[in-house]
């Protein structure tokens, strides 16, 4: 008999999860610390005059001495341009190599043969970063032999430090390597700019492969993963498409609903009184948040704001404040489009970090516990604060929490920009299905229909008011979406676990069961 | 209100729903006979088909064919859609 316990954020967690050692649960975005040294790195050595190019990627798992059950990982700045996944996948089950767990940092193409692999039992567990629409339905169908953990951007750099996730070999898309297993990826013909994702996996791993399309002969003098952690270099015809890198999250808007939107955050920003010299920001890639971007660089510039940083997954739109000089830096942990990797590849201000500096809250200072203001978005938001950034309304995970829990927890003020309905679909709720950001880390959320601040912050209420900024209650947004489009059936689910979301230090925030609908398919 | 012809209001795009009203074969008797299709089906389908059928009733409908191909319009554009689609499939003043 399961016993369940309760997290800070109001959710049941069994007391035993298969595949975990332990079940801690969510008590506080800042209650746990790291729990005793970090995991040791592997050693290995070589000898002068080695060459560690192999002719195959057959070769490359051979020489790493890939067994069932081993762990295999990948990082996403790719994204929907990626094709070493599928190309590894593709020769470890053409050599019969079996039960591997599978963890990607981000978003991945999934193409209609993917469930293959799951299904033939060459993948049978799974740790992600995010769940793409069309390994959602895959997922819940409950094929895995343990629940899909879910881990925040600082969150997997964190477990793999403190040895939870344990990498047997990790294959590295590598745009740029020389001989030495330098990699870079600002350079060659597929770049992705940042490989900052990538780090923590080549740092930890038991075995680093390299796949590359463009070997230099020259040895690289920007370096992002050095040699030294790089067993071996394999040359295929094609790593990916830099071009796809930016579609998926990313899009401007002129969607006036949207920029209603944005101009009632940007108004916020404002009043919250933080938009002074030193300031630090991040806005995510959405319509919404590439349209606050612009207007709060209209603020500094109308009130002669020098900031300090833009953080995150980085955009042209972002490079082109840097370039005039709005800000100090870019720390780039993810190249979302082209001008942001010749950004980075060319600017000496564009700084690439790696996922661990960018969110890890267990090492000795993290980015985002020096960011003023982060803007994000939701599926959606419940009258306590809580989002889910998992779960659809139909209870299949269709998305994945990023950097925004570890956001919500670091900045001084995190705004939620919504629309009041997703389609039909309300995005304030009673409950939301899902807790991956806990409430306690959100402050604002801003609707078409206004702002709602979490009464914990009675400061930037005050704020708000005397700036005459349209503030209402949570419960009127969300009574309003319900009076709009009617209260929404929600999904029952039976007690099969099929997804576990960690909190950014490791505990169990919620959890997520299997819909009714999709048990026994 | 008689259906006599097949009437379409509304569009497939995001927000709205397709309505198709249409006659059916005499001889079964008055019906309505409701096929729904939509992308909020789980949360809303039980609400769509009331207010189909509600629209319906209001506007005299009690034999026809209907046909919602939904994409998440809210209950006042469903109404309308199907009042605008009903009429289309009535005959017009002066037609026998």
């Amino acid at each position: 008999m399961r016993l369940n316990m309760l997290s800070a954020a109001g959710r049941e967690i069994p007391d035993s999860i298969a595949g975990r050692k332990t079940v801690a649960p969510y008590r506080g975005p800042f209650a746990s610390g790291p729990a005793g040294p970090r995991a040791p790195m592997p050693a290995s050595c070589s000898r002068p005059g080695e060459n560690k190019t192999l002719a195959n990627l057959k070769e490359a798992i051979q020489a790493v001495g890939l067994k069932d059950g081993m762990t295999v990982s990948f990082h996403h700045h790719l994204r929907f341009g990626d094709r070493v996944t599928n190309m590894v996948l593709d020769t470890i089950r053409e050599m019969g190599i079996r039960d591997l767990k599978f963890t990607v940092t981000g978003p991945h193409p999934v193409d209609d043969l993917f469930a293959n692999y799951i299904e033939d039992g060459v993948i049978t567990r799974m740790e992600h970063g995010f769940i793409v629409d069309e390994l959602g339905p895959i997922l819940t169908r409950g094929l895995l032999r343990e629940p899909v953990t879910i881990r925040t951007h600082g969150g997997r750099p964190r477990a793999i430090e403190a040895g939870e996730l344990s990498i047997d070999v990790a294959f590295i898309a590598a745009p740029c390597v020389d001989r030495f297993g330098n990699i870079n990826g600002a350079d060659g013909t597929s770049r992705c700019g940042s490989l900052g994702y990538a780090m923590a996996d080549a740092q930890y791993a038991r075995r680093v492969v390299a796949v590359t399309d463009s070997l230099s002969q020259a040895p690289l003098t920007r370096i992002s993963i050095p040699g030294t952690q790089v067993d071996h270099i394999v040359c295929v015809d094609n790593i990916g498409d830099s071009s796809k890198i930016a579609t998926g999250a990313i899009r401007s808007t002129k969607n006036p609903r949207d920029i209603l939107i944005a101009q009632e955050i940007a108004a916020a920003v404002e009043a919250s009184g933080l938009v002074r010299d030193g300031f630090s920001f991040q806005a995510g890639t959405g319509g919404v948040s590439l349209a606050v971007t612009q207007l709060v660089a209209g603020i500094m510039q109308r009130e002669k704001v020098h900031g300090s940083f833009l953080l995150g997954g980085i955009t042209g739109s972002t490079v082109s404040l840097l370039e005039q000089g709005f800000f100090d830096a870019i720390y780039d942990v993810q190249s979302f489009d082209l001008d942001a990797i010749a950004s980075l590849g060319s600017n000496p201000r564009h700084v690439e970090i790696s996922a661990s500096y960018y969110a890890n809250p267990h090492n000795k200072g993290c980015a985002v516990h020096g960011l003023d203001v982060v803007i994000l978005s939701a599926l959606e938001v419940d009258t306590k604060f809580n989002v889910n950034v998992l779960t659809g309304a139909d209870g299949v995970m269709r998305a994945g929490p990023g950097g925004h829990p570890d956001t919500a927890a670091g900045a001084k003020l995190t705004i939620i920009g919504t629309p009041l309905l997703h389609g039909r679909i309300p995005a304030i709720v009673d409950d939301v299905i899902t807790v991956v950001t806990p409430g306690e880390t959100v402050d604002v959320v801003a609707t078409e229909y206004g702002l709602a601040v979490n009464p914990a912050r009675q400061d930037l209420l005050q704020s708000f008011k005397q700036a005459r900024l349209p503030v209402v209650s949570i419960q009127e947004l969300k009574a309003r979406a319900e009076q709009m489009a009617g209260t929404p059936k929600r999904p029952e689910f039976t007690d099969e676990i099929i997804g576990v979301v960690e909190y950014r230090d490791g505990t169990v925030i919620d959890v997520v069961r299997q819909p009714v609908a999709w048990a026994g398919r | 209100m008689k259906i006599v012809r097949n009437g379409q209001a509304g569009t497939l795009e995001s927000g709205d729903v397709m309505v198709i009203v249409s006659p059916r074969s005499p001889e079964a008797g008055a019906q309505l006979e409701l096929e729904v299709h939509s992308i909020v089906e789980a949360q809303y389908g039980e609400e769509i088909r009331r207010v189909v059928r509600e629209t319906l009733s209001e506007l005299g409908v009690v034999d026809a064919r209907v046909t919602i191909q939904d994409r998440g319009a809210l209950d006042y554009c469903i109404r309308a859609r199907v009042e605008a689609a009903a009429h289309r499939a009535t005959a017009a003043d002066g037609e026998k």
